[in-house]
């Protein structure tokens, strides 16, 4: 028995890591492209300063913006809006050892998601903690092996690798958590629990999530979820209730929603780590959406190249003609100007 | 009769557990005290402590906790930091950077001399600091490698880290908490959350004399040691947290009393002067922000005088409290784990 158990865990890590879907084609079909081009040579970095895995990228009200990125160490790096490098936040942080997810608040005030600590962290504009939702296991507990069993239950201050953050009118705070936990947390302003709709189990019902991986909310205090393993986008009302599923767009990764008094909403089905055949042909495009699940048009596709995206993990789109993206594999961030274009036959 | 009179409803009230009840204490709370140079990004507050000058340490978990891969076994380094600021909250200065011992913040304390001494649960040390910042004085060992994955925390033995079990008459901690000293310089260790559940006394040089305690619920007997400290008689107070309670020994360990109604007491601190008072934190564990954190003002002799604060993320909140400075008898420092924050009470 003693030998059996790992060789079983070893085998149920195999086979859950074949069996992990493709990335799925739209089914959305004759949609507009939209003409963009990628801002050249966006960010100058100091010499002997790099990004890695780039996580996260959010501007704030004055055109800052700000990157999440796995380094040697997970860092969070300050940018002025043409790129220039301008401070390090959070330098040696406890809560900084593998980045998900960076977002400002209408207060610009910098919120980041930390995956290997399983936090949420608040910065307000000077750089300076102000509020941590979660709590990161005991260190002095030790490394503990990732197991495929399922997840104990999920835990209204507990988040288990938590993915993305965002906030109603009210500044109510909305957590998608995430990769051991399938469910979306919400939180009053001061990080007092007050719902949740999912659990610490995946599902395919309509308040069930897997993998909820990027979460976005409108001025009407909807709820947008990127429901990446069920090839979906959820929709649920303000306090977590089912609304809509949108699931033409292919496996939702990341989620945004624009400000302004026309909101649209944008959706990201991002091309797969481990590119299978034929994959770079059928998925990597971003859609542009009517928050009502209307696709206007869809922009970009798989490609190592400036202009294309190599696995798109999250975006900001403060501006709805300026979208900024954030890619893993091609460890970069791009500013995309969208250009004007056909409309979509509705 | 008249004596009877008005014993009566006191045990009543005493009997049905409404500590609640303790009266509120008006409070204010500075949650920006400190102020932190650009470099410094300040973690879970394990440790805070003040000296005679009003300097402030701050024993934090802070950085990156590594493990490094060796030829056969791999090496634990790094995530927790000892800083000084002045009493105004100014940065002073780093002590103890990069240190051996440093892994896991738990606890820092002033001694009547100002050396400071840092408890650190990972390594299993208490370290003594003077003055200047330099080591004096070393207890335990830090086990030379960890085992990935890590054994459960309550193993007996883990990690090497000393003879197993309750009581073990040994200089070697498991998880130790907290440390205090009687007026001899008699060292006192609170040892603590891990397999060990005893005190360790020591002599003023560091040398072992005696421990007492072991796993269970009865008198002399510990569950979860979290913190412990000397009145200036020297009487030696135990929070023994998993029990509920604080147990009171003289200094060669005899049992002398327990106070049972202050929640699970995980943070204690004893203030100086011809009257000290005694202050204990019911923390809040940090799955839950809804229910605990007051701390209680307490007489030596267990009589409440009040309570105070409740768990939660505000300023004037607490997000479990693992550390109170009490110099002073209403100029409190808390360090929190669950904020990331040292925060200044003033008691009305």
């Amino acid at each position: 028995m003693k030998v059996l158990f790992p060789a079983t865990a070893a085998l149920c890590a195999l086979v859950w890591a074949q069996a992990l879907p493709a990335q799925s084609k739209a089914k959305a079909q004759n949609v507009p492209e939209i003409p963009y081009d990628s801002v050249p040579n966006l960010i100058k970095m100091p010499a002997n300063l790099y990004l890695g895995e780039a996580m996260g990228v959010a501007t704030n009200s004055k055109g800052h913006f700000f990157v999440f990125t796995r380094s040697n160490t997970t860092r969070l790096f300050e940018f002025d809006a043409s790129g220039n490098y301008v401070r390090e936040i959070g330098e040696g942080s406890y809560g900084f050892e593998f980045a998900h997810s960076v977002r400002v608040d209408p207060e610009d005030n910098i919120w980041v998601v930390d995956e290997g600590t399983n936090l949420v962290i608040k910065f307000n504009p000077a750089g300076r903690v102000v509020m941590v939702i979660g709590h990161r296991p005991d260190v002095v507990a030790g490394a503990v092996a990732t197991t495929n069993a399922p997840a104990p239950p999920a835990q209204k201050y507990i988040l288990g690798r938590p993915t993305d953050v965002a906030w109603d009118p009210q500044g109510n705070i909305f957590v998608s958590d995430g990769y051991i936990n399938n469910r979306v947390v919400k939180y009053d302003k001061n990080g007092r629990f007050l719902a949740q709709v999912g659990t610490e189990k995946a599902g395919n019902g309509k308040t069930e999530l897997n993998l909820p991986h990027g979460i976005a909310v409108d001025a009407k205090g909807d709820v947008y979820v990127a429901d990446r393993s069920n090839h979906r986008l959820q929709v649920f009302d303000n306090n977590l209730g089912f609304k809509a599923s949108y699931d033409n767009i292919g496996d939702s990764w990341t989620v945004c929603v624009s400000p302004g008094p026309h909101q649209y909403l944008f959706t990201s089905n991002s091309n797969p780590n481990g590119n299978a055949p034929g994959t770079w042909e059928t998925t990597g495009e971003i859609y542009k959406m009517e928050l009502d699940g209307t696709i206007l048009g869809r922009f970009g596709h798989a490609s190592k190249q400036p202009g294309g995206f190599q696995v798109v993990h999250m975006m900001d789109c403060r501006n709805p003609n300026e979208i900024y993206v954030a890619e893993i594999e091609s460890w970069r961030v791009q500013k995309l100007l969208l250009k004007p274009h056909a409309e979509a036959k509705k | 009769m008249k004596r009877r009179w008005t014993i009566l409803p006191a045990a009543m009230l005493f009997a049905s557990g409404l500590y609640a009840q303790a009266p509120d204490i008006n409070f204010d709370a500075n949650a920006n005290l400190l102020k932190y140079p650009d470099s410094v990004a300040i973690g879970e507050v394990a440790g805070v402590a003040t000296d005679s000058k009003g300097n402030i340490f701050v024993y934090t978990r802070t950085g990156h906790p590594t493990i490094t891969i060796g030829t056969s076994r791999p090496f634990a380094h790094g995530g927790s930091r000892l800083y000084q600021f002045d009493r105004t909250g100014k940065f002073v200065r780093e002590i103890g950077k990069d240190l051996y011992g440093f892994l896991v913040a738990q606890q820092v304390r002033v001694d009547p001399q100002d050396n400071v001494w840092v408890v650190d649960q990972m390594s299993s040390m208490v370290i003594k600091f003077d003055q200047n910042g330099r080591v004096q004085l070393l207890l335990g060992r830090k086990s030379e490698s960890e085992r990935v994955p890590a054994p459960p925390l309550d193993a007996p033995g883990r990690a090497g880290r000393g003879p197993a079990g309750a009581g073990a008459q040994s200089d070697i901690f498991n998880r130790p908490t907290d440390v205090a000293w009687d007026n001899a310089g008699n060292i006192y260790v609170a040892d603590g959350y891990g397999a060990n559940a005893r005190i360790a006394k020591f002599d003023k040089t560091g040398k072992f004399v005696k421990s007492w305690g072991a796993k269970g619920s009865a008198n002399s007997q510990f569950n979860s040691i979290r913190g412990i400290a000397l009145d200036s008689a020297g009487n030696v107070y135990v929070a023994d947290a998993g029990n509920k309670r604080i147990q009171v020994f003289d200094g060669d360990g005899n049992f002398k009393s327990q106070i049972t109604n202050v929640g699970s007491p995980s943070a204690i601190c004893i203030s100086s002067g011809p009257h000290q008072y005694l202050y204990s934190s019911n923390s809040n564990p940090p799955e839950d922000i809804d229910h605990d954190g007051e701390i209680y003002k307490l007489e030596l002799d267990g009589r409440i005088d009040g309570k105070f604060g409740r768990a939660g993320k505000l300023p004037k909140e607490f997000g479990t409290v693992n550390a109170i400075d009490c110099r002073r008898e209403n100029e409190l420092l808390v360090g929190e784990l669950g904020n990331w924050r040292v925060q200044k009470l003033t008691l009305h």
